[in-house]
């Protein structure tokens, strides 16, 4: 009888953990090193990464292609005007309740577009997005078609320097983008991850052999929706105003963020943060040209979809059999004779 | 005697929502592909229109004889070129094949004419009006393109269920492997059948451009209400969607007579009633 062991790391995921935490700490570090340009520009890459990743864990492992997750960003950033400006709320407080009302909101969305499948489903969380949107133009305490601003006092309480405030906000970017990851990352070890990763493969597979796919599904797409909304209440504290074209922005929220997705890799978790940097060095170089880029990245999106579905980094899994971030479990024999793949 | 009114108008509505939903719906049917750009499709039909009246100097209806073969063309294109190499994966190939397009189409379109609102002039049958009895007044316009709707379906209804091509269609709409293993190349197929749905596209890209002003970003939210119709109406049934299409035009012209800014939130709210009460539309026929 041979001894086995299930390994969960292999030795290049930790060779490269302790360069991402170097990394990281270089980044955490980054408002006594770097200029608030920078700053702001890493900020974004954080929140837009948050954003990837979860977005990636909808559709990527749970099959739930969500093209109206623009839904919760907008409600998010909606939640923080309204409890900071009508309510008085601490901002903190207000950014903290603000990924659970998110949270509560998606509960009765799921119900109707549940019932969709397939791209009908997408379609229908565009809907959805749509209808908070219209709503959000309608109702005057919302600021009806114009929006809200943030008032200084309101900044002030973040901090009354300007530059302790933009890195505090670059530091609670950079502070919910880990977050997520290790949401993710955590989920997708647990049984839970297991589960996700059968659906991933195979909805009917995974059904037959006990993996309750409904409760599965419906637990990402609230899990997603609370982060999701957390994330738009730190983008609108950033951008001091929203509207209900800013915030329920399908481009903005979804469409840039499928990009990183599908161009990174899909249903893995290295895949988003080679497509948001691949996105943003795109945006660095094109922006200039502004429908050419925008069209450029559309022509992108096609080529690599047609070519390598599975991305960039599904491309690299296929030839060097490589992973950063594993999840899943291979089964070792002692005497070597190589490793089971799950 | 002013809601009868509004009920005939929003019912009028319906034939451009189901002129709209008429290619995706045929397109889902077909070959199970949820087309993201049919709304910048609808759009772009509308600008090259545009660009027929103002080269040939023809009128809008006219412009038809040259947009349609072109759409039909281009939709032929679409197909054969890129999204046949699509269908094979799942559900996320196509969604994101046509995204991209649908950014493409877009971008090029603000890059060639501008942000500006464009509108399709037929003279006097857009504001003509018949006077009935009792106050009621109809739009010649809107019962002229209720009738064109009502006569495509037919149309297609005919193509689907009398002809040689239409039984093809339904052949690889039951059962795509079956249908090729008796010979059909369901690759030509998918081609015509979007080149065919294109045609339906166009035609209520250009007649809803005559009715309300376009812009290059205006596809977005004429593919919502072309899929919500396609939804209310059931999967794949051709009337369903007319039906779908009048439901959708009762629920707007009802939102707007009560607050003229509730017209397209009241479309939403009654699709999302329908999908919660009846998930699979009113008429089914498809099933994914």
């Amino acid at each position: 009888m041979q001894s086995v062991h299930v390994e969960r790391a292999t030795k290049t995921s930790r060779v490269f953990a302790v360069f991402a935490a170097l990394l990281l700490a270089a980044l955490v570090a980054m408002p006594w090193w770097g200029d608030a340009g920078d700053m702001r520009l890493v900020g974004e890459m954080a929140y837009y990464l948050a954003l990837a990743q979860l977005w990636n864990l909808l559709a990527g492992y749970a099959g739930l292609v969500s093209v109206g997750q623009q839904a919760y960003v907008g409600l998010g950033g909606y939640a923080l005007f309204y409890l900071t400006g009508e309510w008085n709320t601490n901002v903190y407080v207000a950014l903290l309740l603000a990924g659970p009302f998110a949270g509560l909101m998606s509960i009765p969305v799921s119900f109707a577009v549940f019932r969709l499948r397939g791209a009908y489903f997408a379609v229908g969380t565009w809907v959805v997005s749509e209808v908070f949107a219209l709503f959000a133009s309608l109702i005057a305490v919302l600021g009806a078609g114009s929006g809200l601003s943030l008032t200084p006092a309101i900044l002030r309480e973040v901090s009354s320097h300007r530059d302790v405030r933009d890195a505090i906000l670059y530091l609670l970017s950079l502070a919910i983008a880990v977050l997520v990851f290790a949401i993710v990352y955590v989920l997708l070890r647990s049984r839970h991850g297991l589960a996700l990763t059968a659906i991933r493969d195979s909805e009917p597979a995974s059904a037959s052999l006990g993996v309750n796919t409904f409760r599965t599904k419906f637990i990402v797409y609230i899990v997603t929706a609370a982060c999701t909304g957390l994330i738009g209440g730190l983008i609108f504290l950033q951008k001091l105003r929203i509207s209900p074209e800013a915030g329920f922005s399908i481009n903005d929220w979804t469409v840039v963020v499928i990009f990183m997705v599908v161009i990174g890799g899909i249903g893995t978790l290295e895949g988003p943060f080679i497509g948001m940097l691949i996105y943003f060095v795109l945006r660095e170089l094109l922006a200039d040209y502004g429908t050419i880029y925008l069209m450029l990245m559309g022509a992108i999106a096609i080529a690599v979809m047609l070519k390598a579905p599975f991305g960039l980094w599904g491309w690299v899994i296929q030839r060097y059999d490589l992973q950063l971030f594993p999840v899943g479990r291979r089964l070792m024999l002692a005497a070597s004779e190589g490793p089971f793949k799950d | 005697m002013d809601w009868i009114n509004i009920l005939i108008q929003g019912g009028l509505l319906g034939g451009f929502y189901a002129l709209f939903a008429i290619g995706l719906s045929m397109s889902f049917g077909i070959m199970r592909l949820v087309n993201i750009a049919h709304g910048d499709l609808i759009v772009l039909s509308a600008y090259v229109a545009l660009l027929a009246t103002w080269y040939t100097g023809f009128d809008p209806f006219l412009s038809l004889i040259i947009v349609l073969p072109i759409m039909f063309v281009l939709g032929y294109a679409l197909q054969r070129g890129l999204l046949n190499q699509t269908l094979a994966g799942g559900l996320l190939p196509p969604l994101l094949v046509t995204f991209g397009i649908s950014i493409i189409i877009q971008n090029g379109l603000l890059q060639a004419f501008g942000a500006y609102d464009h509108r399709l002039q037929e003279g006097q049958i857009e504001t003509a009006s018949l006077k009935f009895p009792g106050g009621l007044s109809v739009g010649v316009y809107p019962l002229v393109v209720f009738a064109v709707a009502t006569f495509a379906i037919a149309c297609l209804q005919l193509l689907f269920y009398r002809t040689r091509l239409g039984r093809a269609f339904r052949a690889v709409s039951d059962d795509a492997d079956t249908a090729e293993l008796m010979g059909i190349d369901n690759r030509k197929l998918y081609a015509v059948a979007l080149g065919i749905a294109m045609i339906f596209t166009a035609l209520a890209g250009v007649l809803f451009g005559i009715r309300t002003i376009f812009a290059p970003l205006s596809g977005p939210i004429r593919l919502i209400l072309a899929f919500e119709a396609v939804i209310i109406g059931g999967l794949g049934s051709l009337w369903g969607t007319l039906v779908g299409g009048v439901a959708l035009g009762l629920a707007q012209a009802i939102g707007a007579a009560l607050d003229p800014t509730w017209q397209i939130l009241a479309g939403h709210l009654a699709f999302l009633a329908i999908l919660i009460v009846r998930p699979s539309g009113l008429f089914p026929r498809t099933r994914d």
